[in-house]
């Protein structure tokens, strides 16, 4: 009744007040997020700094924490990452040029999109269930490294089939028309005119798939279990350890040089994670000018 | 292959004459092979759902053969691996629902008011460097998230409280709760930028302030994108394993106290994957059946998420 009368408050300047404290209460908002993220780097480097080494990056883990070093967990990490790399791209990019070049629009099309975005949001350590489960056990390969990477490829796959086919849906239709026009079959536009401009697209959609995986430790520690390696993997059935499982490994410890050695492997991870993210982004950029000419 | 005749879904608006074209020439073989090759790489998702539930299916089968559904499902003590041994799940549960409420409690408030500020109120200069930043926050590694509430929030709280242990869900949800606010605000954002401009305007016309429009308006006709944000946000809080294994501690309890050290159904899975668990043992397979709930839970709570787009989506 006398609700509509009161909607409207014609005090202009208390309004505008009101608005200006909550700009400051948004912008307070924003620096919550900026501020979260620059006291954890400050804080990471001031511990991890002085134990970087060219040591640190040599030496097998240690119980001394002054000659510990990462490196049976960063040779692990690249070993897995290549092979991530190799299982998920085909397939990934398989998939997305199925979904967008391919399938007609029927039942089994959205069912497969459906279960594509479903998959995103499962948890990773139900991924790593479902690795020790299928590849350690039933496929007894045992904890080794092929084991993880089929893991990891299995949980980065929907990112990469996601990306890929954003990058394939930007490749604009005339390229396809004119292929055909020429006279091309689905494969020889495909193959032709479609993958080579999409493939900036899905490289940076994939390096970001792989930085995502590089940080993960859940699904791998249920492959790996929490070894003490003092060897680097030597092929795809050796057992092996990855860079973040290294670092939990390391933050459990009670002392606190041993936390400080954490710090200093976070370091690595994140100059490993950065510079794979500027990677991405400069191929991203280079993309970019390319097909606005 | 009638299916490889009809693919040409490629070429928009112009598909039945392409496929009139291309039936009239056949297919050839190799393109038939190819065409299974990319059709069986686009279900080998399909198939690793099968594979997620049938494995998760069939061990925690095993396990429920020899400890009641209803016993795990409503038992308040959980100790598979001390004697007297008891399997009631609740407790891991509720140490999930806590941190995940502790971290909803910071995330959705800061994530919100961060979007409607980069939606409404920023510059294009300022927008250029949180954004990149707040991708940043959302790529570290979880295990760092441990790490910073381990060694630097847990000492912290603990000049508040100094009664506190060092583990404890208050410290983990404050963090899980930083860690996801990139994920609200994200999401947000691209709800309420996809609002049209022209609504905005009205308001403004109708002698709304800046605030006013984007509270009463803006929000309003974007609240199906932000809610689901909200959603997929908690999901991704309750799947979250690294941070609460490393912050939270592993006594699984009952309990509402965020000051108190608890167990998340994430962490337990950890902890015993490190242990040496027999393959085939009671204990093994309690994890199958903690996992099997994580995935339910974490399942119902993205496709409430999608389905609250698609049906209160206002259409513009």
């Amino acid at each position: 009744m006398a609700k509509s009368k009161v909607n409207f408050d014609p005090r202009l300047a208390r309004r505008k007040m009101i608005g200006g404290v909550f700009y400051f209460v948004f912008l307070c908002a924003v620096m919550v997020g900026i501020l979260s993220l620059l006291v954890l780097l400050t804080r990471i480097l001031m511990e991890g700094l002085p134990w970087l080494s060219l040591g640190f990056l040599t030496n097998y883990p240690s119980r001394h924490p002054e000659i510990a070093g990462i490196r049976s967990a960063m040779m692990g990490t690249i070993w897995v990452m290549a092979l991530t790399a190799l299982f998920t791209v085909p397939v990934g990019v398989g998939a997305a040029i199925y979904l967008e070049e391919y399938a007609p629009k029927n039942r089994l099309t959205q069912l497969i999109e459906i279960n594509i975005s479903n998959l995103a949001g499962v948890p990773s350590i139900v991924y790593g269930l479902l690795g020790w489960a299928l590849f350690v056990q039933i496929m007894s390969m045992g904890r080794v490294v092929l084991a993880g990477a089929l893991t990891l490829s299995l949980l980065v796959l929907p990112i990469v089939i996601l990306a890929s086919r954003e990058a394939i849906r930007a490749v604009p239709n005339e390229y396809r028309l004119g292929a055909f026009a020429l006279g091309a079959d689905q494969w020889q536009v495909i193959k032709g005119a479609v993958l080579p401009s999409a493939i900036p697209g899905i490289l940076t959609g994939t390096i970001l798939a792989l930085s995502r995986a590089i940080g993960e430790a859940a699904p791998v520690i249920a492959i790996s279990a929490l070894v003490y390696l003092t060897f680097v993997p030597a092929d795809p059935f050796d057992q092996f350890t990855v860079m973040p499982i290294q670092i939990f490994n390391w933050v459990g410890r009670p002392q606190d040089d041993f936390q400080s050695l954490a710090a200093a492997g976070i370091i690595v991870l994140l100059a490993i994670l950065l510079t794979m993210n500027a990677l991405a982004v400069i191929l991203r950029n280079r993309y970019q000018t390319r097909s606005e000419d | 292959m009638e299916t490889t005749a009809r693919g040409a879904a490629t070429v928009r608006g112009d598909r039945a004459a392409t496929g009139r074209f291309r039936r009239r020439r056949g297919a050839s073989l190799e393109s038939r092979v190819i065409w299974w090759v990319f059709f069986l790489c686009a279900m080998l998702s399909v198939l690793t759902t099968v594979a997620i539930v049938f494995s998760l299916l069939s061990q925690a089968l095993s396990f429920f053969r020899e400890v009641g559904v209803w016993e795990f499902i409503s038992g308040t003590r959980w100790t598979p691996i001390l004697k007297p041994r008891s399997y009631g799940v609740l407790p891991l549960v509720n140490g999930t629902l806590l941190v995940a409420f502790l971290a909803a409690i910071v995330a959705l408030p800061v994530g919100l008011a961060t979007a409607i500020f980069l939606a409404e109120y920023a510059p294009d200069k300022v927008r250029r460097i949180i954004k990149p930043a707040l991708e940043v926050l959302a790529g570290v590694p979880t295990v760092v998230y441990g790490y910073f509430a381990l060694t630097f929030v847990t000492p912290q709280l603990q000049r508040v409280f100094p009664d506190m242990i060092v583990f404890n869900a208050l410290s983990a949800g404050i963090v899980m709760g930083i860690m996801i606010i990139p994920m609200v605000s994200s999401l947000s954002e691209d709800a309420m930028i996809s609002v049209p401009r022209s609504l905005r305007q009205a308001a403004y016309a109708l002698g709304a302030t800046k605030l006013e429009t984007s509270v009463k308006v803006v929000v309003p006709a974007a609240l199906s994108g932000i809610v689901a944000s909200f959603i997929l946000a908690i999901s991704r809080a309750i799947g979250e394993t690294m941070l609460v294994t490393i912050a939270a501690g592993a006594t699984p309890r009952m309990t509402a106290n965020p000051l108190d050290s608890i167990q998340t159904m994430t962490a337990y899975i950890v902890q015993l994957a490190l242990g040496e668990a027999a393959h085939g043992s009671l204990e093994y397979n309690t994890i199958f059946a903690v996992g099997l709930l994580l995935f339910v839970m974490t399942l119902c709570m993205n496709l409430l998420g999608y389905w609250v787009v698609r049906r209160w989506r206002q259409a513009y």
